[in-house]
């Protein structure tokens, strides 16, 4: 069994295209110079229409996290650990922290991102300690 | 705007058969409940002018109250089904006490029933309640539902220094409610221990912070408050209602330990006039217990971080000083997901009636009722009493 596969549509075809090249890409306003995820059509800021896309550091910390005992279903190997990443450019998303025995997993920890395989045609950002390795 | 103090009641409730009830489909639960419901309020299904119900995920219908209304042949004019996950229940009664109060009708029942236990495999019940994540930016990393609850409590832990002792103690409390009521799904007592000791499912949460997976439905009726005093049973007030919506996907949250549950709280204090100290119970959604420690702050009962201090002090459970979940709630009482909040619901009627037998709250004039839906994201408070006010 496979795990769960995002619908690559609409706006976030960039944040996905840039997922396979590596590169973590989030929206940014022209207008008052927000930066945003997920994707919309608007800028959750200022309202503004006007959005083009940069590409992030890849640096963030942990907002929180919760090591998953019991598997979502047999796509995914119990224990991983699902997390909460505050991005160095501000949003918030939501992922993996791999690489690493989760005991050493603290909110406000330091991590950075990397790019898994999810398909044969997709990658998706998921994140390891930025003190490890 | 128009206030709904007073201004509509709940004259008949029922549950269905609730737990493990293999014999019965979603939709049949659904309707044993609302006959029951009628049979309590002394009333004919033909006099029932609105219906709103609620879809189940084990036994989906496209128009799910237009159907319901069909299988019992009664012909509403005014009927939908709604659906904001846990939230439902008391959203709707916000809904049909406007459309009461404006007319669209004078007779309204409110049911729903799901059978997440004996309708869907462990896994399809998994899968579908998770599927509350955003299908892109969420549910590839697979968080199951005690995940995204479980990131709420590790927040809180870490902010306020909240102990898994603290939650444990709602689950106890919840379980020694739930002792009191022969319907209630788990009735062996519970110690912090037997809790912690349980198995991890999702750190912090341990087996016995997470509610049960059940089968179940109830139903309630409401007209207005003139209406009502001619219903056998003593009518149960609406004095305060309100709403707050903040996200649906967790990563989108404003806050992951302030709720707005704050902006559905302040709302039906202010329309009842009344505050958390004039509560003589709460019943407080608890899918999980991290859930009961946020609403109690949230809701104005202790300060923000104070919860899993008040908790431990004034008590909640049957001789704590604000008893919560009289029925046992979530976790001990019956959980069939969407419908979980209806068992508060009919229990404050009864608790308000004085007919809650071995678990009535002395003196219970007013409670407040809180329920959430998504990843603390849709809120609606209740406050009902014995008096319109």
């Amino acid at each position: 069994m496979s795990r769960i596969q995002p619908q690559v549509s609409g706006l976030s075809r960039e944040f996905f295209d840039g997922c396979n090249k590596g590169v973590l890409r989030l929206q940014h306003c022209k207008s008052c110079k927000a930066i945003q995820f997920y994707p919309r059509v608007f800028c959750k800021v200022c309202s503004g229409r006007n959005l083009d896309w940069v590409n992030a550091s890849g640096k963030g910390n942990v907002a929180s996290f919760t090591v998953v005992r019991k598997a979502l279903t047999e796509g995914y190997k119990e224990p991983y650990i699902v997390a909460l990443i505050d991005l160095k450019e501000g949003p918030r998303m939501m992922s993996n922290i791999v690489n690493c025995e989760p005991e050493l997993v603290t909110v406000g920890v330091d991590v950075r991102v990397v790019f898994l395989a999810w398909s044969d045609t997709l990658s998706l950002p998921v994140f390891e300690l930025s003190n490890e390795k | 705007m128009i206030s709904l103090r007073g201004k509509v009641a709940l004259v008949g409730a029922a549950d269905s058969q609730v737990g493990i009830v293999p014999d019965l489909d979603a939709n049949e639960l659904c309707a044993d409940a609302i006959l029951l419901s009628l049979a309590d309020a002394g009333i004919d299904k033909d006099q029932v002018d609105g219906l709103i119900t609620c879809n189940s995920m084990s036994k989906p219908l496209l128009y799910h109250a237009e159907a319901m209304a069909e299988y019992l042949q009664i012909f509403p004019r005014y009927c939908f089904a709604a659906g904001a996950g846990g939230g439902t229940t008391f959203s709707i009664l916000h809904h049909a006490a406007s459309a009461i109060v404006t007319g669209m009708a004078d007779i309204i029942v409110i049911a729903m029933a799901d059978c997440l236990r004996s309708g869907l495999s462990r896994e399809q019940s998994l899968l579908v309640q998770s599927s509350t994540g955003h299908p892109q930016f969420e549910q590839p990393y697979g968080p199951t539902v005690p995940a995204y609850y479980a990131l709420i409590a590790q927040a809180h832990m870490a902010k306020f220094g909240t102990l898994p002792e603290h939650f444990a103690e709602i689950a106890v409390a919840c379980r020694a409610h739930a002792v009191q009521n022969k319907t209630a799904q788990m009735r062996d007592p519970i110690t912090v221990e037997d809790v912690l000791n349980s198995r991890m499912i999702a750190d912090p949460l341990h087996l016995l912070d997470c509610s049960l997976v059940s089968d179940g439905g109830a139903a309630i009726v409401m007209t207005s408050a003139e209406r009502a005093v001619d219903f056998p049973h003593p009518p149960i007030y609406l004095l305060g209602v309100g709403e707050g919506h903040s996200h649906e996907h967790i990563s989108q949250a404003r806050s992951l330990t302030t709720s707005a549950a704050r902006e559905s709280s302040k709302q039906a204090y202010v329309m009842a006039g009344l505050g958390p100290k004039d509560m003589q119970f709460a019943q407080l959604y608890d899918c999980f217990t991290p859930t009961v420690l946020l609403e109690l702050e949230d809701l104005g009962f202790c300060e923000k971080g104070e919860g899993g201090p008040f908790i431990s002090s004034v008590g909640i459970g049957p001789d704590g000083a604000l008893p919560v979940n009289t029925h046992g709630g979530l976790l001990s009482h019956c959980h069939p997901g969407n419908p979980g909040s209806m068992f508060a619901l009919t229990e404050s009627i009864w608790q308000l009636r004085h007919s809650a037998g071995k678990r009535q709250v002395s003196n219970a004039n007013v409670g407040l009722l809180h329920a959430q839906g998504g990843v603390m994201s849709s809120h609606t408070t209740l406050i009902l009493g014995r008096d319109a006010g």
